[in-house]
């Protein structure tokens, strides 16, 4: 009987080696996978299980934490939250997390890999995991100017911008929400978040309109308009007379691009065509110049693709198959144009800082738990929509805009300041009430551009002759560029 | 014996029984070690969780010790020459399960069951007691041979227990339990094993000859006459009655692997498994094909993920869709090659049976890929000592019964351990010694009395034969 029993003992000695090996299988081959599977709970666990780390704006942090009971032992709290959500998003330990706390949650749990070395060290001397910091370039006097001001306005949003490092000062959107109320795991954490939800919520607190919601630019376009009449060298100089007939009809139509009242467009300056923002000038500039040199141009200051500052921005749009009377259209921010606040602060901070366009950033560092830098983002020029001589003959006519002409509500005592305002009609036959946009920018006595700011203002509830960027958007963009002004100071 | 006392053969025999080392003292060391890991183990699980060594562990302590040494003390007064790994190796894996069980009572996830190591250490001293009962009174374990076939009624009682209706209970979809008024659940199946293997042990000793050599040759196998097959048709057809009526694949799969392990050993034939593996493959997937409780068992293997989404969202589909399997996984997975620590996982989100069944999840996430493959060693370990047991014994009857018992516990070992970590369909058993559960606990100690009772024997100095008037004539006389 001796045979068969030492077969049958290596058969059970092969039932335990299958077993050996799955072992090895699921608890070595595949363990990281099933570690990290969203959803294991343990993922959500050890999320929370550390204190998060902090989002930092001007030496201090605009968030916190908070113990809470359960599975989960920490949850995020948020200074002015409603204020800093488009900056920080939020991070829930029910709904996940989105935006700033998202892209850089590695570094704000302190998983991230680069973080490594150190919890390994923390792991042997028993200190406690941390989770590392993440430093803005914002500026919280600038941020709280853009959103006290939109909320005495209604629905809006303001981006403002550094123009030599593409530096992001401001980016706040109103109505906003507070991300605390739906940081927890509770009942009132999930019935914050309903009401939060676009079905349940018109007003879409949620969305962040600085970078996401793109609107028709409106009149601030022809900033892009006259860009490429001066690049493609269809006129020279801002005091040249351009050959603008009055009424100017659209190509292949019959139908004439009106002005708003009766301005003197014809055969103006660009300079006064800017000054008085006169469609029929920029209309015929885009005509003339066609839809591939604008789009080219518009594409130059960033239109048409996403930026990563490094929460995504919503693309910009110009589009691509227009004819040219369409193309007019377009080139005075109608039609399909349309901008992200984003987008049209780039604009003006292309042509503050001599024509060159810097990539937009909001993170200036990523620090460890113990404050040591880990990441620095550096300046990085994005495209160069036109040259130092033209950037400078566009600067002279915005700046004529706010010293003369629609601009004057965003003059600031001893700065030059160079603007543009747009009214931007939407809405089927435009029966809705038009965006009120203006995009300025601010130059000191040194020479230096501190700030580029685009405010838009979609308020429902304003009499509609009242809404011109002039009128409800340029206070606005005042005030934060005078908080930037100051803070330098 | 007379090797030692006859200067003439001294040099030419190898080993005398009278050299046979009775091995207690090993048995002693090693049980030192069985006692003094789970203690530390305890203490860890306690600073671990409330950063204190548990106020329980003076008595935890004296209690697995004075297991051990009741054990021990039985077993060195009344089977000296048993195997000394056995005893140890058992009582290692008890405490790590009480460990574990304990540790999963602190368990604030898991409030069902509060209390669980207390009992499991009553359980276990009461597997003890029967452990030191069969010592006792077992003086031999061919005694059993008479048992035959009172045995293989008292299996067949056992098995249709839970099917009797207001004393079975069904938990989770297998029927496997019943319930006695005022004492709780018993799992009737771990004592048919037993009771089984006896009654396996006993008929093939007899019909092993008819078995093995009347055949005919086919296709190179030697296929068994018509009516030598019934027996073996016989235990297939109750597994699969198991099977149906109790919707436990586990057991039937148990039973049926016995069988044909204790066959093959018995007639030498290796055509027997093929016959086995034919039948068990047509019956498992004949049943599967319409017991839906199978089916979704085997769903859950095949795509875990699936089944726990399925059992997130609620889906009602008249199935029980279980979330453990896929929980299961990720313990283990989340404990890596060294684990968390002891107290430091979050294996009790599996929720239901994590510290019976699906015990081992437990010690995967938190002893890890080394701790998991100790346990298995171990596992191993006795099982290859209960196949030396037969190899060593000198009766058919206790080979059988040995080869028998060894193979069910490694046959249970890989059902229960392969289920839960997803290498064969989940089956509700459990892990011998480790899990929680009275029935389990108290059988397997009885089964790893009776395997010392068969290797005390098998290890005995035979008995010295009666002196006899030639030896006494050829004695060398020395000149003085």
């Amino acid at each position: 009987m001796n045979k068969p029993l030492r077969r049958i003992a290596i058969f059970c000695g092969l039932l335990i080696l299958a077993l050996l090996v799955r072992d090895n299988w699921i608890q070595y081959v595949q363990a990281d996978s099933l570690r990290e599977d969203t959803n294991n709970r343990r993922v959500a666990i050890a999320r929370y299980a550390t204190p998060r780390g902090n989002i930092i704006v001007g030496g201090d942090s605009i968030t916190g934490h908070a113990t809470t009971t359960g599975d989960f032992k920490y949850k995020r709290t948020y200074k002015d939250g409603a204020m800093w959500a488009p900056v920080t998003g939020f991070v829930s330990q029910s709904y996940g997390a989105n935006q700033l706390e998202y892209i850089e949650d590695g570094i704000l749990t302190g998983n991230d890999d680069r973080l490594f070395f150190r919890n390994t060290l923390d792991m042997i001397t028993g200190k406690e995991r941390a989770g590392g910091n993440v430093v803005t370039t914002l500026n919280a006097a600038a941020q709280k100017a853009a959103y006290d001001g939109l909320k005495g306005r209604g629905k809006g949003a303001v981006a403002a911008i550094e123009p030599s490092t593409g530096r992001i000062l401001a980016l706040a959107s109103y109505p906003s929400y507070d991300p605390s109320t739906i940081a927890g795991g509770g009942d009132s954490d999930a019935e914050a978040w309903k009401k939060l939800d676009k079905k349940n919520n018109p007003d879409d607190p949620t969305l962040n309109r600085a970078l996401r919601e793109v609107y028709p630019p409106g009149s601030t376009f022809k900033v892009v308009t006259a860009a490429a009449a001066l690049e493609n060298g269809l006129y020279t100089d801002a005091d040249e007379k351009t050959k603008s007939p009055l009424p100017w009809i659209m190509p292949g139509t019959t139908t004439p691009l009106k002005n708003e009242g009766n301005i003197p467009c014809e055969n103006a300056t660009l300079r006064a065509a800017l000054q008085y923002s006169c469609n029929s000038v920029f209309g015929k500039i885009g005509s003339d110049l066609g839809n591939e040199k604008m789009l080219a141009e518009a594409k130059k200051f960033g239109f048409t693709s996403e930026q990563f500052t490094p929460v995504r921005s919503s693309a910009s749009v110009f589009s691509d198959d227009m004819n040219p009377s369409q193309t007019a259209l377009s080139s005075i921010g109608q039609f399909n144009t349309a901008a992200t606040p984003l987008q049209m602060a780039m604009v003006a901070s292309a042509v503050a800082n001599d024509g060159k366009l810097m990539k937009p950033y909001m993170v200036d560092s990523l620090q460890a738990p113990s404050l040591d830098p880990i990441e620095k983002t550096e300046p990085e020029e994005l495209s160069q929509p036109l040259t130092a001589k033209n950037a400078q003959i566009l600067q002279s006519m915005m700046e004529t805009v706010v010293k003369d002409g629609t601009g004057k509500n965003a003059q600031i005592p001893g700065v030059k300041v160079g603007g543009k305002t747009g009214t931007a009609q939407h809405g089927e036959n435009n029966s809705k009430n038009p965006y009120a946009w203006f995009l300025s920018y601010a130059k000191l006595g040194d020479g230096s551009t501190p700030v580029a700011v685009a405010v838009v203002v979609e308020d429902d509830k304003a009499v509609r002759d009242d809404i011109s960027g002039g009128g409800l958007a340029a206070p606005i963009a005042k005030s934060v560029m005078e908080a930037v002004i100051k803070s330098k100071k | 014996m007379s090797s030692a006392s006859n200067p003439s053969t001294q040099h030419t025999s190898t080993i005398g029984s009278i050299g046979t080392p009775s091995r207690r003292n090993t048995e002693l060391a090693l049980l030192v070690f069985a006692v003094v890991i789970p203690i530390f183990a305890y203490a860890n699980v306690g600073l671990a969780i409330n950063d204190q060594v548990p106020p329980g562990l003076l008595s935890y302590g004296l209690g697995l010790a004075l297991l051990a040494g009741v054990g021990h003390l039985t077993v060195r007064k009344f089977a000296p020459y048993a195997d000394p790994l056995m005893l140890p190796l058992a009582t290692l894996l008890n405490g790590l399960g009480l460990v574990v069980i304990w540790r999963l009572d602190q368990s604030k996830r898991l409030t069902n069951y509060a209390a669980a190591a207390p009992r499991q250490l009553m359980y276990s001293a009461m597997g003890v007691a029967l452990l030191v009962v069969v010592l006792i009174f077992l003086k031999d374990h061919r005694v059993l041979q008479r048992y035959t076939y009172i045995s293989m009624a008292g299996a067949l009682f056992l098995l249709i227990l839970p099917l009797v209706p207001g004393l079975g209970a069904d938990v989770y979809g297998a029927k496997i339990w019943i319930k006695i008024p005022g004492l709780g659940t018993l799992q009737p199946g771990e004592f048919a094993k037993i009771a089984l293997a006896v009654f396996f042990a006993g008929y093939l000793m007899v019909k092993r000859d008819a078995l093995a050599l009347a055949s005919r040759r086919f296709m190179g196998l030697y296929l068994p006459r018509g009516r030598d097959l019934g027996p073996i048709l016989v235990v297939w057809v109750i597994s699969i009655l198991v099977l149906v009526f109790e919707t436990d694949l586990g057991t039937s799969l148990l039973f049926f692997g016995m069988f044909i392990i204790m066959l093959y050993v018995a007639t030498e034939r290796t055509s027997w498994i093929v016959f086995g593996l034919l039948m068990s493959a047509v019956g498992a997937v004949g049943v599967a094909s319409f017991e839906p409780h199978i089916q979704t068992r085997v769903q859950a293997w095949l795509n875990p993920l699936r089944e726990y989404q399925l059992s997130r969202a609620g889906t009602k589909d008249g199935i029980l869709h279980s979330e453990q399997a896929m929980q299961a996984l990720w313990a283990f997975g989340s404990g890596g090659t060294l684990g968390t620590g002891l107290g430091q996982g979050n294996s009790d989100l599996i929720g239901f049976a994590a510290n019976s069944d699906f015990i081992l999840a437990t010690f995967g996430e938190e002893l890890g890929l080394a701790g998991v493959m100790a346990i298995l060693v171990l596992y191993g370990l006795i099982v290859e000592r209960g196949v030396r047991t037969a190899l060593a014994a000198r009766d058919p009857f206790g080979k059988l019964l040995a080869v028998g018992l060894s193979g069910a516990f490694a046959l249970q070992v890989f059902v229960v351990a392969g289920g839960v970590m997803g290498l064969i369909p989940l089956t509700g058993m459990t892990l011998p010694f480790v899990a929680y559960g009275g029935s389990s606990v108290i059988a397997n100690w009885a089964l790893i009395g009776i395997l010392l009772r068969i290797s005390d024997t098998a290890r005995r100095p035979a008995p010295a034969p009666a002196p006899t008037p030639d030896a006494e004539m050829t004695q060398v006389v020395r000149p003085s």
